[in-house]
């Protein structure tokens, strides 16, 4: 009954308390060697620090407007382009994210089929088209589920969205599920209120009833409830938590990447990376422009994008993180080269840009292209599949990885996508 | 809640618990209801569990069964006293009692009503529905609205019939109220109505037309020029945005029908047009989706467009499937088909002719919700185990298999339920009944994520991840369920005049309807020697523990 110790010996820190005070027991011990992968190069172990922010446009940005611009073209709109510290030319709005252009590359020849905000959102997500019989794991499940083997030093849960809700973790289980905040940090629930020995009793008592829940053998929801309960015991425990807090950063700092959410939120992803994290999801809604696109565009979305997105880029470079941080910026889709009656451009999925940057990417130019008027492309096309294997290379996850889904199938990451290799340093 | 009486009566009730709390020798499994539309779910399941070479689960404890049953039809866990009650009748037809009394005894009609107006509100308008400032719904009138309907059984077909015809005011209190309106009001102005063309062919008739209103689906055999026929139906409806006066802050909307021009301006012929991916331009006309067309005039007095639809809507077969396979899901936790509302002629059904059959029958019922919902919970997949066996392991459609219902599956209470049953077990609610709605709406507002799409979309971080296990361990309403102060739900019970394990099975049935295993026992036993001897104090950490338990949150 060593649980029942009621203070915290000298020289121990509440977490190490709380563990060994609990005995080692599933709920307060390690919970890092849950999932269901089946690797086929278990052996290739190497330590990997890297990580990925994805900046999530939701609604489907108009990439004709943004990257991909179409000067004089009937599909051109009012935008100019201007030239960039890279060999790419980019709007007129992104002055500063111009200035950065040499750390990002512009893949101008995506071409996909689902042109519907939930299918397309799951579908860039996880390299699947949606299957009512199966639930893919989404790309911040995927990387967090390869590259938290190296991290057992991380406390907090590997894959956190910020200001939004992502694509959950299908077959991978709810303990990679993204951990959702807002872009204010704020976590709702963290205190207790109680004397650590009598959390751990507390805890104690909570694994013996789950556990004889699950011997009951009534399904996998049980033993996920478990699982989730382990991750959250390690967070509420765990000093990395400040990461959360970009209160504590500098004015001058919270000044470059704006005062806006989005800029919260690609402040906090940057902290966030920088204690081990290995996969942030940061939210910039609102880019669903079936009216006033070039209004809503130069006046609200972009001017937030530019000086969220640069800070970042500029942020990750001077700190030395750049090179082992992979930026992706990308929504569902892109938007119609046809300006509607409503001066704003509707769903289209054919022909459009995302951009990469940092880790493995080679910075300043754009792959692919769209003919005059952004209606096709006319270099080879890429996917989604063939995205998510991109940035699988630039992370150092082998395209070999292979999960078995709950009913046997086996299910290759990225969904055996190719490697856009021209956009690879 | 605390029931006064229980202590006088607890050596009677424990004893009579040793025998029907468990699945002893003598449990004989409850009779088949005599309702035909019973027996005919029943046949339809059980051939194919003999066609898949499945052996369904035993029939769940009373207990369990018990705790189900309340959950989904009423929302909530049952309190110690209704627990008890139910175990120690002896009628081998007490099911049957049960769910007749959940839906029929006065008693329990508001709490019936005002769960289902939840689910129905969490449908109609989504959970984030009337929260954004641009908004024109109002989230207190849809609620009226069902709650309304709800109490009094309305048949569903004239539910229907007035949401998708629905003129008038949205919020309660104003002049030319009309909760119905609220489904509406916020899906008609912006991009010619789409938003209520895909909801209401979607939530109605389980047709998935959103992706053909811009090009012809890859496998499904709705074209672009059907999701635009059904468009034209909404075309002579308009919101109408009404302010606090003095302000521009919209206060609520007011749903309009008005003559429509048709597109080039010839209201006897009102047209639309849509364009093709290719470019080309074509034009529509309301038609239904089964090829029925109806008057081409945009004048209202000539043709009512959605009353006309409304009518076309409650002749088609889909109407009846959806309503069944809505329900159906609801209960055994999977649809006949997924997702539920995808019924189009692609769908794959796991059981089509119960499907079918089941539909004729609530058409032949007037469409009388209740009767669908006891023939449910009375069918026999809803009376078995959720333990898995070596005879149906197979069964599982958490790895992509079609469900058989074999055994009940496992599934995570919702938001609501979860309020509901905390408020049960100790965290009283607070306030008027305004008051309280309003507090329950906040509550459930942390959980809402939206996706920053024009459509509304949205998720919940109310899956069973991290934010929801923090709220569970530190927020203030599991801290409220837990207090001890005087007067609450612990406080009484520590203070009643029976030993400590006693109290500890009270805890449990109250929390999971069973009685404490022996390991349990000695747990709660550790605790009390740990704080000191202070009863409160260890059945605090051990309700805290059972609240926090996968066994409280999921449905069994």
């Amino acid at each position: 009954m060593r649980w029942l110790q009621s203070s915290v010996p000298a020289g121990m820190n509440r977490r190490h308390f709380l563990q060994h005070a609990a005995g080692a027991s599933a709920l307060l011990g390690s919970s890092l060697a849950l999932g269901h992968s089946l690797r086929v190069h278990a052996d290739e172990i190497k330590r990997n620090r890297k990580a990925a922010i994805l900046l999530w446009m939701g609604g489907g940005p108009s990439t004709i407007d943004l990257w991909d611009l179409k000067p004089g073209a009937p599909t051109g709109g009012p935008f100019r382009p201007i030239s960039t510290s890279g060999d790419v030319q980019i709007c007129e709005h992104l002055p500063q994210i111009a200035k950065q252009m040499h750390n990002l590359a512009i893949v101008r020849s995506m071409s996909t089929r689902e042109a519907d905000h939930n299918r397309g959102r799951y579908y860039l997500h996880t390299g699947y088209v949606p299957n009512p019989n199966i639930e893919h794991p989404g790309i911040g499940s995927v990387v967090a589920h390869e590259l938290m083997r190296d991290r057992d030093d991380l406390e907090i849960p590997p894959f956190i969205s910020i200001g939004g809700a992502s694509v959950g973790p299908g077959f991978l289980g709810m303990a990679w599920a993204p951990f959702t905040v807002s872009s204010t940090g704020r976590i709702d629930n963290l205190d207790m209120r109680i004397d650590d020995s009598r959390l751990a009793q507390r805890m104690k008592t909570l694994e013996l009833l789950e556990t004889n829940f699950i011997r009951q053998n009534r399904g996998p929801a049980a033993v996920d409830h478990m699982k989730v309960l382990a991750k959250t015991f390690n967070l509420l425990t765990s000093q990395q938590m400040e990461a959360f807090k970009v209160e504590l950063e500098p004015q001058p700092i919270r000044d470059r990447y704006g005062d806006t959410s989005f800029g919260r939120g690609c402040l906090m992803a940057r902290r966030l990376v920088e204690v081990g994290v290995p996969f942030v999801e940061v939210d910039l809604g609102g880019w669903d422009n079936h009216q006033n696109v070039h209004n809503t565009l130069q006046n609200q979305r972009l001017p937030v994008l530019d000086q969220a997105m640069s800070a970042l880029v500029e942020d990750l470079e001077q700190r030395g993180l750049l090179q082992d941080t992979m930026i992706i910026w990308m929504g569902e889709f892109g938007r119609t080269p046809n300006i509607n009656a409503n001066a704003g451009r509707d769903h289209w999925a054919r022909s459009w840009s995302v951009v990469l940057g940092g880790a493995g990417i080679r910075g300043g130019i754009a792959v692919g292209a769209t003919d005059e008027e952004g209606r096709q492309v006319i270099t080879e096309p890429y996917s989604a599949e063939d995205l998510m294997a991109t940035v699988c290379k630039g992370l150092g996850i082998s395209l070999e990885t292979t999960y078995q889904s709950k009913n046997g199938r086996p299910m290759k990451i990225a969904n055996g996508g190719k490697v856009i290799e021209e956009v690879l340093a | 809640m605390y029931d006064p009486t229980f202590w006088q009566r607890l050596a009677v009730a424990l004893i009579a618990l040793g025998i029907l709390g468990g699945r002893g020798a003598d449990a004989a499994d409850p009779p088949e209801p005599e309702i035909p539309q019973v027996k005919m779910i029943n046949a339809a399941i059980t051939q194919q569990w003999a066609d898949y070479g499945l052996r369904p689960s035993p029939v769940e404890d009373d207990g369990k069964w018990c705790r189900r049953v309340y959950l989904d039809l009423i929302g909530r866990i049952p309190t110690y006293a209704e627990l008890d009650s139910f175990l120690r009748d002896r009628d081998p037809r007490k099911r049957e009692k049960l769910v007749d009394q959940l839906l029929e005894d006065s008693q329990y009609t508001e709490e019936f009503a005002s769960f289902w107006a939840t689910n129905w509100s969490n449908l109609l308008i989504g959970r984030s529905g009337g929260m954004d400032r641009r908004s024109m719904v109002s989230r207190e009138g849809m609620s009226k609205y069902l709650r309304d309907s709800f109490a009094v059984n309305k048949p569903y077909d004239r539910m229907v019939y007035e949401l998708v015809t629905a003129t008038g005011a949205t919020k309660p209190g104003v002049e030319g109220f009309n909760g119905a309106a609220n489904f509406l009001i916020d899906k008609v102005n912006e991009e010619d109505a789409t938003l209520a063309t895909s909801a209401t062919s979607r939530i109605f008739l389980g047709l998935q037309v959103q992706c053909t209103q811009c090009h012809n689906h890859p496998f499904n055999q709705w074209k672009q020029q059907k999701f635009w026929e059904f468009n034209a139906f909404f075309r002579q409806t308009r919101a109408l945005r009404r302010f606090v006066s003095g302000t521009r802050d919209i206060d609520y909307g007011e749903l309009v029908d008005q003559d429509f021009p048709g597109e080039s301006g010839r209201p006897e012929e009102a047209e639309i047009y849509y364009e093709e991916r290719n470019g080309l331009t074509r034009v529509a006309f309301p038609v239904f989706i089964d090829g029925t067309p109806i008057g081409r005039s945009g004048y209202v007095s000539d043709v009512n467009r959605r009353q006309e639809l409304a009518k076309l809507m409650l002749q088609s077969e889909y109407l009846d499937k959806m309503i069944v396979n809505r329900m159906w899901a609801h209960f055994l936790g999977y649809g006949f088909t997924k997702p539920i509302d995808d019924l189009g002629p692609h769908a794959l059904v796991s059981h089509p002719q119960l499907l079918d059959a089941l539909g004729k029958e609530v058409r032949r019922s007037s469409y009388d919700l209740r009767a669908l919902m006891r023939w449910i919970t009375l069918s026999k997949p809803y009376q078995l185990s959720s333990r898995i066996g070596s005879g149906n392991e197979a069964d599982d459609p958490t790895i992509g298999e079609v469900p058989q219902f074999s055994r009940f599956y496992l599934r995570q209470m919702s938001a609501e339920q979860l309020y509901q049953s905390l408020l049960q077990v100790g965290g009283q609610a607070r306030g008027s009944l305004a008051q309280q709605q309003a507090e329950r709406d906040r509550w459930l507002r942390q959980f809402v994520v939206a996706f920053g799409t024009d459509e509304g979309d949205e998720a919940t971080t109310f899956n069973g991840s991290i934010p929801q296990a923090l709220m569970m361990m530190n927020g203030d309403l599991v801290r409220r369920a837990i207090a001890t102060d005087p007067g609450s739900f612990l406080y009484e019970i520590a203070m009643a005049n029976a030993k400590m394990p006693e109290k500890v099975n009270y805890l449990f049935m109250a929390g999971v309807a069973r009685r404490a295993t022996a390991d349990e026992q000695k747990i709660a036993g550790q605790l009390l020697r740990v704080r000191g001897g202070k009863q409160i104090e260890a059945l605090q950490d051990l309700w805290w523990a059972i609240l926090n338990s996968n066994e409280f949150i999921l449905i069994q």
